[in-house]
């Protein structure tokens, strides 16, 4: 058994949110940039060279990309042989304390900003730290721990849907319903947008697939020669929206549609959208 | 379609009435920022007759929650948050005298209606651009509800903040309509 200890987990985490808030990530930056020499629009060229130009800024004067630095979202995988080494004062912790406690650490280092109400109705106080995180956790063979951080914007995370199809649906339908919901983003989710897409599943597999998928690189491809081939398509329809970057017009409405399935009840066809802005903001790390 | 359009609060009506939708704006001058809670707050204030933390009359309300400032620095990560949010409260806002609000993506036919009303603007600038728009923002100083934390109204100072017309008096708007 490999033992890791509790603060070089939060040490891991706090690193991974605060470059996050401040780098964008390679491939999206490389997307921004040949979508605005591909764009016709004058406008629209205009808006994604500020958002060149915007991450430019953040990433050389360390000041966050979005003033909204997120939700931190942590998809965690653990080696079968891997433990977590308490401090000894901390007896009763586990793995998410010890990432909650680098998100936290993250917010007050990074001068990020406290975006999360302890009770979603009732008061909406702020927890004053960012925390708690939405935290997946899964069990992989070996002695690493495997860590991704998305901190996911409250705008973009709003234009989110779900939709139970029936199991006789065919493909035309989930990509209209899907090319839907971009479209029902709009200008309000900060487009070009990253969408993802989870097919399958049950009710809150289909969902997490659907954030999961954002975590892929932009120029991949599903793995299924079908899949890949509707991500395509509904790119290019997306894109045929014409919504454009800022919502002012143009062909850059989606930089990329990236598609997760798993296999489901007979009775069922789960679909969901996770609409991501274009400061689509994620960093791993592997402890 | 106009090129930066300079303005300064606070706006009359014949500034105003002159800008159209598509209209790009450079907003030099003092705004102020609210965003949900604090839109409620003011409603609530208006409903029962008390003093605003600032003057209404030909302001503008920028929706946005900045990030925190590092030290040297006036303010954090400063761009806009979705403006369809304030759809609700807006039109009391215009009705008592608010000239422009800054914010991202679509408004209510209720605001538009609004806006045409009382002669009032939607703006919209860089929606996840709030490092470089950070840039334009000279000063800035929390005028009321601070337990608001990011939510508060703060006073900020601008300087060629830039922006779009998005939304203009007539009922036109910049937005592809699909």
């Amino acid at each position: 058994m490999r033992h890791i200890e509790f603060e070089k987990i939060a040490k891991t985490v706090e690193s991974l949110c605060i470059s996050a808030a401040y780098e964008l990530p390679d491939d999206v930056l490389a997307a921004l940039e040949k979508a605005a020499k591909a764009e016709s629009a004058p406008g629209a060229a205009r808006i994604l060279n500020q958002l060149i130009e915007n991450a430019r800024i953040a990433k050389t004067e360390s000041i966050p990309l979005c003033q909204d630095t997120g939700l931190v979202v942590v998809f965690v995988e653990q080696g079968t042989d891997v433990a977590v080494k308490l401090p000894a004062d901390q007896t009763q912790a586990t793995l998410f304390d010890a990432i909650n406690s680098g998100v936290k650490a993250a917010c007050e280092n990074g001068y990020l900003r406290k975006s999360v109400v302890a009770d979603p109705l009732n008061h909406r106080k702020n927890t004053d730290s960012n925390t708690p995180a939405v935290i997946h956790h899964s069990i992989i063979p070996g002695d690493k721990l495997k860590i991704a951080v998305m901190t996911k914007g409250g705008g973009c995370e709003n234009k989110s849907q779900f939709k139970m199809f029936k199991p006789t649906a065919d493909r035309d339908q989930i990509i209209d319903w899907v090319v839907d919901v971009a479209k029902q983003a709009g200008a309000d989710a900060c487009p070009p947008f990253v969408v993802g897409v989870g097919i399958g599943g049950n009710f809150e597999l289909s969902c997490l697939l659907s954030k999961k998928a954002l975590l892929r690189d932009l120029t991949s491809k599903n793995a299924d020669d079908f899949y890949a081939e509707l991500e395509a398509d509904l790119l290019s329809r997306i894109n045929a929206l014409g919504i454009g970057p800022q919502g002012i017009g143009g062909n850059t409405t989606a930089l990329a549609c990236l598609v997760e399935t798993a296999p489901c009840h007979i009775a069922s066809l789960p679909v969901a959208v996770n609409i991501e802005c274009h400061s689509h903001r994620h960093k791993p790390a592997v402890i | 379609m106009s090129k930066g359009i300079t303005i300064k609060p606070p706006l009359t009506d014949s500034i105003v009435r002159s800008l159209k939708a598509g209209d790009e704006v450079k907003i030099t001058g003092v705004i102020y920022t609210a965003r949900d809670m604090a839109h409620k707050r003011l409603c609530e204030a208006l409903d029962v007759g008390k003093e605003l933390p600032f003057d209404l009359a030909g302001a503008v309300i920028y929706f946005c929650g900045p990030s925190p400032a590092k030290p040297g620095c006036v303010i954090g990560s400063a761009g806009p948050t979705t403006s369809s949010r304030m759809d609700p409260f807006s039109p009391k806002l215009i009705a008592n005298g608010l000239k422009a609000m800054l914010g991202k993506g679509c408004r209510s036919d209720h605001v538009r209606n609004a806006l045409k009303k009382y002669g009032a603007v939607h703006l919209s600038t860089l929606g996840g651009a709030g490092a470089l728009l950070s840039k334009h923002i000279v000063s800035a100083e929390v005028l009321a509800y601070q337990d608001l934390g990011t939510e508060a109204v703060r006073k900020l100072e601008v300087v060629d903040f830039p922006a779009i017309v998005a939304y203009d008096s007539y009922g036109n708007t910049v937005y592809k309509e699909v």
